[in-house]
């Protein structure tokens, strides 16, 4: 249980039980530095419960979540959040009463404490950071619109963006392209591959065209446990999967 | 950008200078020292209005106990002021000359010790800030830190505000009881009966005043603003960005009682006394009231709303006493559903596109309305 290991996250013999129902079951999974890895699994296979036991958000019951060869259970969200984990979650989540630029201004990994944020100053440097963001998210025309009025997709770019000005070395998406038009989903496919350089990135996706266009490796879960791990061909390929989810 | 948020930054700014003509000019000029001193009154419940703006309208933590805040801090001016006018000199006829009047009716013979050192005003000055704030920090710390929020967190509140009440009505012999400390009558040696007293006081007053708008207002406008907006909106979200959210809800609440504190202490100077009437419940509402009539995402809004309502219920209540609970309670519920964000909004919403319709229409009958010239 508490092996070193060279890779960047590390989930060892992971268990969470809501009221007794196993939702992970002794999972081992294994990420490694700028590797982009994809989770796919039928629905209540535990996919999205993996992403709130990494970033804190669901407390595990039994095992070890390790992140740089260090014990993260048990810290709080923006304790993680600060040691370099950023999460994406599947309905966009997003300030609707700030700006864009605010959006990620507030993202921006400085002036976190009470203090700090009070006497913060926008200086020309973060303006530039958020513009350059900006433009990575197809999004610096609306830099001064309200969040609420952007549409779906936009939203959804916005806070891949948010993640981006964190600038986590592991990311986690659960479902980016949900809800997107085709060519959102193909500009959403290209932005991931920007974002993914110098990182690792943890993708849950349904969408298999998608997954076929993004992933090194992928993960099928299954009741909460590592059904089939490999490149997408392989596991095109495994008759378990076929049987569990491809299949229909 | 907009030209439109430029207009609005000017509008609050323009809004905030109408305030000041208002109560620093106007208000003097037309009222009498009676009406004068009403709105001085009046205007201390701003200060509350002014902090649940900060942590209702900006950071959506509804508080139904701000009369707490604003009872501490009065009940901190109006102990240090008894202390003074209970001298040896004007208690002997007392069993225990030099102790407050109600304490010897109470059979107590000696000042309790959390009574001694409101002999000292520099002290009572910090203790009027540091006491509500105190209490603010330690039930919002312990809510916060667990994440309780929203209703729950009202609920306690308002449970505080009752606590508070009974406690000091229970307590007579320590605090004046039902009463509540009276017969106050000098600052330092000046008498502050007076109708001179009286006016300098409105002025000191309006001067706070002005003040506490002008801190909420560098506090909404600097990233701890956008931050407490981003908590209201989606509060995990925050989290999520690396923030310890309940640090800033801590901050917030304890900011918002340390103002209604400060209007408290204006309270018991101008109108000379405190007691446990404007601790409880109904006032700790009455101040929802106000802020949410005025708008609650606006801090001149909020003034507004105080002085709206008050004087509404002054002149209501001069003619038709018994009818007064139910306007106001008719008045909230009216403007909940019609007018969420308030006066401000109407204002903002409303009125003064409607004053631009009107201008453009003026100033070109027949050409096409001009575009604004873009910013910058």
């Amino acid at each position: 249980m508490s092996s070193s290991t060279d890779f960047l996250l590390a989930l060892e013999n992971v268990t969470v039980s809501f009221d007794g129902f196993k939702a992970v079951n002794a999972l081992n999974l294994y990420v490694d530095k700028n590797e982009l890895r994809v989770i796919i699994g039928p629905n209540g296979a535990g996919k999205t419960t993996v992403l709130d036991l990494i970033c804190g958000r669901t407390k595990v019951t039994e095992g070890s979540i390790k992140f740089k060869d260090q014990e993260i259970t048990g810290l709080k969200e923006h304790q993680i959040v600060r040691r370099g984990i950023g999460r994406k979650f599947q309905t966009p989540s997003i300030y609707d009463d700030l700006t864009v630029f605010e959006n990620l201004e507030i993202s921006l990994p400085r002036g976190r404490d009470v203090a700090g944020s009070l006497f913060w100053k926008r200086t020309p440097e973060v303006v530039e950071k958020v513009r350059e963001v900006g433009r990575m998210i197809f999004l610096e025309e609306q830099l001064d619109r309200l969040a609420e009025t952007l549409s779906h997709g936009q939203k959804q770019w916005l806070e891949i963006g948010m993640l981006l000005m964190q600038d986590p070395e592991l990311l986690m998406l659960d479902e980016p392209v949900a809800g997107m038009s085709i060519s959102e989903r193909a500009r959403t496919a290209e932005l991931l591959g920007v974002v993914s350089k110098g990182r690792s990135v943890i993708v849950i996706e349904h969408d298999m065209k998608f997954v076929e266009s993004i992933a090194d490796r992928v993960t099928v879960l299954h009741q909460g446990k590592v059904l089939a791990e490999g490149s997408m061909a392989k596991i095109q390929d495994d008759p378990q999967v076929k049987e569990v989810y491809l299949g229909h | 950008m907009s030209t439109a948020l430029k207009n609005n930054r000017n509008l609050e700014l323009i809004g905030f200078a109408l305030i000041a003509l208002l109560i620093l000019v106007v208000l003097p000029l037309l009222l009498d020292n009676f009406r004068l001193n009403l709105v001085g009154k009046y205007l201390t419940y701003a200060f509350a209005a002014i902090g649940l703006v900060l942590c209702w309208g900006y950071t959506g933590i509804l508080s139904l106990g701000q009369g707490v805040f604003f009872g501490l801090g009065g009940y901190c001016m109006a102990m240090f002021l008894k202390l003074e006018a209970s001298s040896v000199a004007n208690t002997k006829i007392q069993s225990t000359p030099g102790i407050p009047d109600f304490m010897d009716w109470n059979q107590i013979t000696s000042l309790p010790f959390f009574w001694v050192p409101f002999k000292s005003f520099p002290f009572t000055l910090i203790a009027i800030v540091a006491v509500p704030a105190l209490m603010a920090f330690i039930l919002s710390a312990a809510m916060f830190k667990r994440r309780v929020g929203g209703v729950y967190f009202a609920i306690i509140t308002q449970a505080l505000a009752a606590v508070l009440t009974i406690l000091i009505v229970g307590q007579q012999g320590y605090t004046g009881g039902i009463n509540g400390i009276t017969d106050l009558r000098t600052l330092l040696g000046w008498d502050i009966r007076t109708d001179h007293a009286k006016f300098v006081l409105y002025f000191v007053c309006c001067g706070l005043l002005l003040a506490s708008m002008l801190l909420a207002r560098g506090v909404v406008k600097s990233k701890l603003g956008r931050i407490l907006v981003a908590v209201r909106d989606k509060e995990e979200r925050v989290r999520f960005s690396g923030y310890d959210v309940a640090n800033f809800k801590i901050f917030v609440f304890c900011l918002a009682s340390a103002i209604a504190a400060v209007g408290g202490a204006m309270f018991t100077l101008q109108v000379g006394f405190m007691s446990p009437s404007f601790v409880g419940i109904v006032p700790s509402i009455d101040m929802v009231i106000f802020c949410a009539v005025g708008g609650r995402h606006s801090i001149v809004g909020a003034v507004v709303g105080t002085l709206v309502v008050n004087w509404g219920k002054t002149v209501f209540s001069e003619s038709f006493p018994e009818l007064w609970l139910f306007a106001m309670g008719g008045l909230f519920i009216a403007i909940v559903l019609a007018f969420p964000r308030g006066l401000a909004g109407v204002m903002t919403d409303q009125i003064l596109p409607w004053i631009e319709n009107l201008r453009r229409k003026g100033a070109s009958p027949a050409a096409p309305a001009p575009r604004p010239a873009p910013a910058e």
